[in-house]
C-alpha cells in the first residue's frame, strides 16, 4: 500500500491510467541497473529517482571533472573530484529519500558484469566505449535481461531496446566492434551537452515502460537522432540469423572482453 | 535508377555498395548497412550490387555516452 505522502509524490503518475496505484507499486519494486554515470547516466539516474524506481543500481569508476559539468547533470561544481557514483548517489536521495540506491564504483568487464546486473529487472547502457556497449549487450542477452542501449556523439545519439531472445540485439546491427582507431573519441570529436538529455530520457522511458509492463518498447527499430538536423528516424532491423551472439549458430557463448575495444573515451584521460 | 538511402531518394548510376559508400565519403569500417532490411555482411559491400529500389539504412557506430 502506498503511504499518504507517496500518494501526494506520485499523484500525477497515479491519475495516469497506465499507471496507477499498481503502476506506482510496480514501480516502486523495480529495480534498475544504470551503467556510466555520466551524460547518459545523469538524465537517467534523475528521471527514475523522481519516477519512485525503488532500486537504482550505477556503475562508474570515475571521478567527476570540470569538463563533464556540460552535460553530466546530475554533477555539480561542489562535486568535483568526488566518485561519480556517490554524487549520482547524493542526488537521487536528495529528490528521493525513500530508494535503495546501489552504487558500484567500477568499471564493468566480463568479470564482473554477470554479477553486477544479476539481480536487476532492466539494465540501461550509458557507457562511453565499444568494449563496455558489447559487452552489456553480451551479458544481457545471454542472461535472458532487456536492456536499453544508447550511443551518443557530436550532435548524434541513436538507441534501441533490447528484449533477448524475442527482439534483435546490437550485435544483430553491428556484428563486431568497430577497428580502434576507426570512430573517433568523445574528447576530439565532442558532444553538444543537451544530447544525453534527449537520448538518456528515452532510455529511462523504456525502463519505465518495460516495469510497468505498458505501451510498445523500443525493440525491432534503432531510433536515430540528429540534433543539427532536428530529426529522429526509425531504422526497422530483424533478429539476424547469422548474429554471433543470438542467431542460429551463436559463437560468442560467455561473456568476453573486446580488448580491441576497449574505452575509446578513456584514452584522453 | 533510383534507390532510397535512409529514407531519402537518390538517383544512382549502377555500383556496388562498397562504391556507393566511397562515393558518398563514408568509411565502411564505421557503418553498419542494411539492405533491403537485412543487415549486409561486411565481406559482402564489395560484391553486392544496388539495384533500382533498393533500401539502404547506413547506421553509423556511435560509441559515446558520457
Amino acid at each position: 500500500m502506498l503511504t499518504e505522502d507517496q500518494i501526494a509524490r506520485y499523484s500525477r503518475h497515479i491519475i495516469l491510467k497506465e499507471v496507477g496505484g499498481k503502476g506506482q507499486k510496480k514501480l516502486f519494486d523495480g529495480k534498475v541497473m544504470i551503467i556510466g554515470a555520466g551524460g547518459l547516466g545523469s538524465p537517467i539516474a534523475l528521471y527514475l529517482a523522481a519516477a519512485g524506481v525503488g532500486t537504482i543500481g550505477i556503475a562508474d569508476a570515475d571521478v567527476v571533472d570540470l569538463s563533464n559539468l556540460q552535460r553530466q547533470v546530475i554533477h555539480q561544481t561542489k562535486d568535483v573530484g568526488i566518485a561519480k557514483v556517490l554524487s549520482a548517489k547524493e542526488k537521487m536521495l536528495a529528490i528521493n529519500p525513500e530508494l535503495r540506491v546501489n552504487t558500484y564504483e567500477e568499471w564493468i568487464s566480463a568479470a564482473n558484469i554477470s554479477e553486477i546486473i544479476k539481480d536487476y529487472d532492466f539494465v540501461i547502457d550509458g557507457t562511453d566505449n565499444f568494449a563496455a556497449k558489447f559487452l552489456i549487450n553480451d551479458a544481457c542477452v545471454l542472461a535472458g535481461k532487456p536492456y536499453s542501449h544508447g550511443g551518443i556523439l557530436q550532435f548524434d545519439g541513436q538507441t534501441i531496446t533490447i528484449d533477448p531472445g524475442k527482439s534483435p540485439c546490437y550485435r544483430c546491427i553491428f556484428p563486431t566492434p568497430p577497428p580502434k582507431d576507426a570512430i573517433p573519441t568523445c574528447s576530439t570529436a565532442g558532444v553538444i551537452g543537451v544530447l544525453p538529455g534527449v537520448i538518456g530520457t528515452i532510455q529511462a522511458t523504456e525502463a519505465i515502460k518495460y516495469l510497468l509492463g505498458k505501451g510498445e518498447l523500443l525493440t525491432g527499430r534503432l531510433l536515430t537522432y540528429s540534433a543539427l538536423r532536428m530529426r529522429f528516424r526509425e531504422v526497422p532491423i530483424k533478429k539476424s540469423g547469422k548474429c554471433p551472439i543470438c542467431g542460429d549458430h551463436p559463437t560468442i557463448t560467455q561473456v568476453v572482453d573486446e580488448l580491441d575495444a576497449l574505452n575509446v573515451c578513456d584514452l584522453e584521460k | 535508377m533510383e534507390i532510397t538511402v535512409n529514407g531519402e531518394k537518390t538517383a544512382i548510376e549502377e555500383m556496388s555498395v562498397l562504391s556507393f559508400l566511397q562515393k558518398i565519403d563514408i568509411d565502411p569500417k564505421r557503418v553498419a548497412v542494411e539492405l533491403n532490411l537485412d543487415i549486409l555482411p561486411k565481406a559482402d559491400y564489395d560484391s553486392t550490387l544496388l539495384k533500382g529500389g533498393d533500401q539502404l539504412e547506413i547506421v553509423h557506430f556511435v560509441g559515446g555516452g558520457r
